[in-house]
């Protein structure tokens, strides 16, 4: 621990040196499967300061710490699940850009297939009580009368 | 009648979930640490860099830590509330200086006063990140234990001390 403070503190002065002023230019690793690696576990995570970006897409500097953190992680071989727990037990569940199914996210992953599925029962009854096709009813004598008015009205002399 | 009820019951719904989701707080999300023990740290203080403190050294008390730098602006609008606090002497606050500059943030406690008993220089934000800090300011309550008992994200304001933090922090040290 006391070894990565004091490098990190030798590299922060190196950089400090050389170009003051430029912290969120984010070491990139010089391996770009690692860069890769690293993209694909900051696209699971949320940035929690811009809310609906991942922590690939955002420009915080949140998520440049949290990119470091996660590029330093795997460059100690941690696994990408031990980085998503690492994640989840600071800041939560919300962390997680695709939550983990668990009882308090259930709703958020079955609650659209409930509705849909009481959308679906909802129209089926509808559909069932409806009369059966209004043209296909025979006409009442009223509507007979009506209709021979109507008719004989087209036709007779004004 | 029936079919007016029912399309008036579905906007009466409608309605009241909008009117809980205008009072909602999405930037406030819920900490996972809360009722976990605090993470522990080991930092140098912001006025004596040789000096280190560690939430071993912090054990056995009640205590707050409050998240601050000299770039956050809220922090300003907060930290007047935190002075009037440390006034009370009811609870010992603790600060973690985030991802500042060593002398602004010396310059900033001599200018607007200095709550903090110690603050600790978190240059890198790592125990920041082990906090689960999002946005500064945030403050923890710390008890005995070394449990965290409650987290408030954004600037305490007095009305949180008052209702809040002073019978909370009664609470634990009774």
């Amino acid at each position: 621990m006391m070894s990565t403070l004091r490098s990190v503190v030798a590299m922060l002065l190196a950089a400090a040196s050389s170009y003051a002023g430029a912290a969120e230019a984010a070491p990139l690793a010089a391996d770009p499967a690692l860069e890769a690696r690293v993209m694909r576990v900051a696209d699971e995570l949320r940035c929690l300061v811009c809310q609906n970006e991942t922590i690939a897409a955002s420009q915080a500097d949140l998520a440049v710490d949290l990119r470091q953190q996660i590029r330093t992680k795997l460059a100690q071989n941690e696994s990408e699940t031990q980085i998503l727990d690492f994640m989840v037990q600071r800041y939560g569940d919300f962390v997680r850009y695709r939550p983990a199914m668990n009882p308090t996210t259930a709703l958020l992953w079955l609650g659209p297939f409930v509705l849909l599925a009481l959308a679906a029962f909802v129209l089926a009854k509808t559909i069932r009580r409806r009369p059966a096709d209004a043209a296909s009813l025979p006409l009442t004598d009223a509507e007979n009368r009506r209709l021979a008015q109507l008719l004989n009205e087209g036709t007779a002399p004004p | 009648m029936k079919r007016y009820f029912i399309p008036l019951g579905v906007f009466a719904v409608l309605l009241a979930f909008l009117a809980i989701g205008l009072r909602l707080k999405p930037r406030e999300l819920p900490s996972p640490l809360v009722g976990k023990p605090a993470p522990a740290f080991k930092l140098p203080t912001l006025d004596a860099p040789s000096r280190s403190m560690s939430t071993q050294d912090l054990r056995g008390q009640v205590w707050v830590l409050n998240v601050w730098a000299s770039w956050c602006v809220a922090c300003r609008e907060e930290h007047a509330v935190l002075v009037e606090m440390a006034k009370l002497k009811i609870v010992p606050i603790y600060g973690l200086n985030y991802k500042d500059q060593r002398a602004d943030a010396l310059g900033w406690l001599e200018r607007f006063g200095n709550p903090y008993l110690a603050s600790l220089f978190d240059a890198e934000g790592l125990v920041g990140i082990d906090y689960g800090v999002y946005g500064v300011p945030e403050t923890f309550v710390i008890d005995k234990a070394g449990l965290i008992r409650r987290k408030f994200i954004g600037p305490v304001t007095a009305q949180m001390v008052r209702d809040e933090i002073v019978p909370l922090v009664a609470r634990l040290n009774s």
